[in-house]
């Protein structure tokens, strides 16, 4: 995605020799089509093309079989050129049942191509899909191309030597489906049949079954005639999709939680701090407490708290004892810990605490993406209680981002949001691995000793960041908490004067973060014109590509992404100032376009999408359009 | 710990602040207690750490020359956790009162007890909110009549004891505030490895003055009150009772002990180790028995913060904390000037 070279991305038109093609599967949820996409992705990876993917799937685990509700879908993009989005459209279609293809075909571009297990399409599938006719036989997709086979026959008789029963039998079809596709688009079968060998290791039978099923699915689409004679009206045939140009380097794909997860280990070595991570199970966030969980010679302390408030009090409490406190959650669970992040402001404690965002409000859309917490990272605590925020635009960019919040927690003892969401946090891109010599370390200090004149707590240095002091040290016992405190000593103090300056003190500690980040670039485009799209967050990537293509047709259209969400670049103002007009598209109904018009009087416009859907390039470039004329 | 390997003494444990209770609070006896306690732990002030909550006892750490943290309402034990599985060589003192740790806070302490972490509790029961000024408590008797229940509460109360126990406590033990021996339940909560609960009996002398005085008044006290001691028969009321076990019934039952024949009346020998007769003690109901003070019941087990420091050391062994492998992780691939390979 954000590392390979750039290049034109998806032309809806498609050519044979497409450039980049959008495949997507679907199925029940026991299907296992995440993991047909997740394996599909990792042959594609290998074979050097660049590629995004959007997992879709319900909140239930598992629906009932074959309903409309149960589909769970998986998407990917992928071509020999840079890839910024999961595609707008897909180019190919699978369907393991008549529920999967009424809930993904409209999605489908006309032209393209349908490919449906002809044995689920029985009258109880269809019922349950709410058809009254078999769509593969009424004439009904005759937009698309069609193509009918009895995947679960197939399949049935690919394994029969391994002498499953016909359930286990029958799960073997994701990967019968999956040799086809690697077949079609010239994928290498032997990573999958080595992941297949090692998940499968105890259970040969079931191994061998599903590398049967793989292999089946692949002969088919080499031996078959599919011509279309009853098969429909498609034509299967391979088409190669070739390496994208990336820059030289080692690359491997990575979910946004992965890089996320691979981030804070990676700021905690830059502070050269050991890391606690207080964490409740909540969708979309439980994967970074997962995967932490396993790095425990990384210095990782993982804790899996009673409720969401303890999983960040716990943090404070490990912070305050001289580690980095981490905690992550989504919406909800935010909410909850409000509280405890004005203790953390309150006391100067570093802490990050990350939001995988998703649709709300309440429990809202769990498995779906939106980006509409902004207000609440920004805003949403009592008092006046500033607090950094950074939005990580895509899963690569959140590994950077990642480091980022933990520098500025650390260097300014203070609790960090930082903002990611569904989306980025499913989905995959391949990732130019860093090169950790490259990164900056950032160690901290711990005050170790009685200064000169004495201890004060709250003491400022040119951050105004108070000292860190680790309880266990001598002479430097303290007591601090969530009552305003003086200035200076930390103790209790109420007086109306000294709540006016800390509170004061605590505003421009925070305002003073924007001294060490970067000023605002502009991602496309140049400064100053006719229009800016300002985008944060994981709308990147269909803005990127909508600006580009206007830029290419001759527009003067500029892209300009805010990864630092609070405080803003200082030199945001002016730069927006320097278009006359500014667009947002955003996941929400117009939160980033508020807080741009509160800080500096712009007359920024909303473009909002809130369906638990990514934003489209073509719906940015209609709104591109629209302001244009 | 002897006296002659005191590193501190009172001084040492007390602060510079102006203690800020209402006079005649019983914190004030129970904040001396621990002061006058701490030089005979053997422990010193910066290794020690008290985390509270909110409410009028969590202004405790103000008040001690340690390491202290005044958190949020009903949060101490969360906040605990996260510190003491940071550093496990703090010595954390959790101070909380009966809404703070009940009401608000009753999820955590619950799990805190569960987990058994190595800490003391001391939970200040005066059976009332008095910071919010007066507020019925979730330990409040049934009829308390205060601002937000002018017609009486009619809610039960908990049990903080019976809570504790039923949350999988280790080490229970009662206080009074002014009790002399508040300071011994101190030192063996403190001996105790793993959650140590102690409910002190704690007199708020303005929203909810003397609710203890049945059993708290010294003048009664020899009637009124089952001092518990490890190993010693369970007698009250200068050894002419004691409490023995129903057969019948299995319950226990008050018996009269003549001549201080106390093993001819059958009482019951105090065994800290014995979970179900620390229940029976627990749920003794007062008037008819008297109440039982000191430790309950006190029977270790690994800790929580030993069982995460253990698992994370065998889950590191071996292991390298090399970031440049755990970046390369899993399948690569390179690109050269002149494409991919694998």
């Amino acid at each position: 995605m954000a590392t390979a070279l750039k290049q034109d991305d998806s032309d809806n038109n498609r050519p044979a020799n497409a450039e980049n093609v959008v495949v997507r599967f679907a199925g029940d949820s026991g299907d296992g089509m995440q993991l047909t996409g997740g394996q599909f992705t990792l042959s594609t990876a290998l074979a050097g093309s660049d590629l995004a993917t959007f997992p879709d799937f319900p909140a239930e685990i598992r629906a009932p079989q074959g309903t409309l509700f149960g589909v769970s879908a998986f998407q990917i993009n992928f071509g020999s050129r840079a890839i910024e989005t999961a595609g707008d459209q897909p180019d190919v279609l699978i369907a393991m049942n008549p529920a999967a293809l009424k809930t993904n075909v409209d999605a489908l571009r006309e032209g393209g191509l349908i490919i449906a297990d002809e044995g689920e399409f029985g009258k109880r599938n269809l019922d349950k899909a709410k058809y009254e006719n078999n769509p593969l036989e009424d004439g009904s997709l005759a937009k698309w191309q069609l193509l009918k086979l009895d995947i679960s026959a197939l399949t049935l008789e690919a394994v029969k030597p391994f002498g499953l029963g016909n359930k286990e039998a029958l799960r073997c079809k994701n990967m019968w489906t999956l040799g086809l596709a690697l077949w079609m688009f010239e994928r290498e079968r032997e990573p999958i049949i080595d992941w297949l060998k090692t998940k499968f290791a105890k259970l040969p039978d079931v191994a061998d079954s599903n590398i049967a099923a793989l292999n089946a699915g692949h002969a088919y689409g080499e031996t078959a005639e599919l011509s279309g004679d009853g098969l429909g009206s498609g034509h299967l045939t391979t088409r190669k999709v070739g390496a994208a140009p990336s820059a030289p380097g080692e690359y491997r794909t990575v979910t946004g939680a992965e890089a996320l997860s691979l981030g804070l280990v990676a700021g905690a070595q830059l502070a050269d701090l050991p890391m606690f991570f207080g964490g409740y199970p909540i969708t979309p966030a439980s994967a970074i407490l997962h995967h932490l969980s396993r790095l425990k010679e990384f210095g990782v302390t993982t804790f899996q708290a009673e409720d969401e408030i303890a999983a960040i009090a716990a943090a404070i409490g490990a912070s305050y004892a001289g580690k980095l406190g981490i905690t992550s959650s989504s919406g909800p669970g935010i909410a909850l810990k409000g509280e405890a992040m004005g203790l953390a402001i309150m006391t100067e404690l570093p802490l990050v605490i990350v939001n995988s965002q998703r649709g709300g409000p309440s429990t809202g859309l769990p498995t779906k993406t939106e980006q509409s917490d902004l207000y609440q990272a920004i805003y949403g605590r009592n008092g006046d209680a500033p607090m950094p925020v950074i939005a990580a635009r895509s899963p690569g960019d959140a590994f950077e981002c990642a480091i980022e919040a933990v520098r500025i927690a650390v260097q300014y003892m203070t609790p960090v949001m930082l903002l990611t969401d569904g989306y980025i946090a499913n989905a995959a891109e391949p990732w130019k691995i860093p090169d950790v010599d490259t990164l900056e370390p950032f160690p901290t200090t711990f005050l170790d000793k009685m200064p000169a004149d004495g201890l004060k707590p709250y003491a400022r240095d040119e951050k105004l960041a108070r000292p860190w002091i680790k309880p266990g040290t001598p002479e430097l016992m303290h007591r601090i908490g969530g009552i305003e405190k003086g200035i200076d000593t930390g103790h209790i103090d109420y007086g109306a004067a000294n709540h006016q300056q800390m509170t004061e003190i605590r505003r421009d500690k925070v305002l003073g973060v924007a001294d060490s980040i970067p000023d605002q670039d502009v991602a496309l485009g140049k400064a100053g014109g006719k229009l800016a799209v300002v985008g944060w967050g994981s709308t990147f990537g269909p803005i990127h590509q909508a600006v580009r293509r206007a830029v290419e047709a001759g527009k003067d259209v500029s892209h300009i992404h805010i990864r630092n969400v609070w405080p803003m670049p200082k030199n945001l103002g002016e730069l927006l100032k320097s278009y006359d007009r500014v667009i947002v598209p955003e996941m929400n109904t117009g939160q980033l376009k508020t807080v741009l018009r509160d800080q500096y009087l712009v007359d920024a416009k909303p473009v909002n999408k809130v369906s638990g859907q990514p934003f489209t390039i073509a719906e940015i470039e209609a709104a591109i359009e629209e302001n244009l004329s | 710990m002897n006296e002659m390997t005191k590193i501190t003494t009172l001084k040492d444990w007390e602060t510079d602040q102006e203690v800020r209770w209402c006079p005649g609070c019983g914190d004030y006896a129970i904040l001396k207690a621990v002061q006058r306690t701490m030089p005979d732990l053997g422990v010193r002030p910066e290794d020690t750490l008290f985390i509270s909550g909110i409410g009028c006892s969590s202004r405790f750490p103000y008040y001690m020359e340690t390491y202290g943290f005044h958190t949020i309402h009903g949060r101490a034990p969360a906040v605990a956790t996260g510190a003491k599985l940071a550093n496990p060589d703090l010595d954390v003192w959790i101070i909380t009162g009966d809404g703070d740790a009940l009401s608000i806070g009753g999820n955590h302490t619950m799990h805190l007890l569960r987990r058994n972490l190595d800490c003391q509790i001391m939970l200040f029961n005066n059976e009332i909110y008095g910071l919010t000024k007066g507020q019925y408590s979730p330990t409040s008797r049934v009829g308390t009549s205060s601002p937000s229940t002018p017609y009486g509460s009619v809610d039960r109360p908990a049990s903080p004891c019976a809570f504790a126990l039923g949350s999988g406590a280790r080490f229970i033990a009662r206080g009074i505030d002014v009790h002399k021996d508040l300071t011994n339940v101190l030192k063996a909560a403190h001996a105790h490895k793993g959650a140590a609960f102690i409910e002190i009996f704690q007199n708020c002398i303005v929203y909810n003055k003397d609710v203890f005085e049945e059993f708290a008044a010294k003048k009664t006290a020899a009637s009124t009150q089952l001092l518990l001691a490890d190993g010693e028969p369970m007698l009250f009321e200068k050894g002419e009772k004691g409490i023995t076990l129903d057969r019948e019934t299995l319950s226990l039952k008050v018996v009269d002990v003549v001549d201080g024949d106390w093993q001819a009346a059958n009482v019951i020998v105090h065994d800290v180790t014995n979970r179900s007769v620390a229940h029976m003690l627990i749920e003794m109901p007062f008037g008819e028995f008297p109440m039982a003070i000191g430790v309950l019941y006190d029977d270790p087990r690994p800790t929580f913060e030993g069982a995460v420091v253990e698992q994370n050391a065998q889950a590191a062994e071996g292991k390298k904390a090399d970031l440049q492998a755990l970046l390369n992780k899993g399948q690569t691939w390179t690109v050269t000037e002149d494409g991919p390979e694998l």
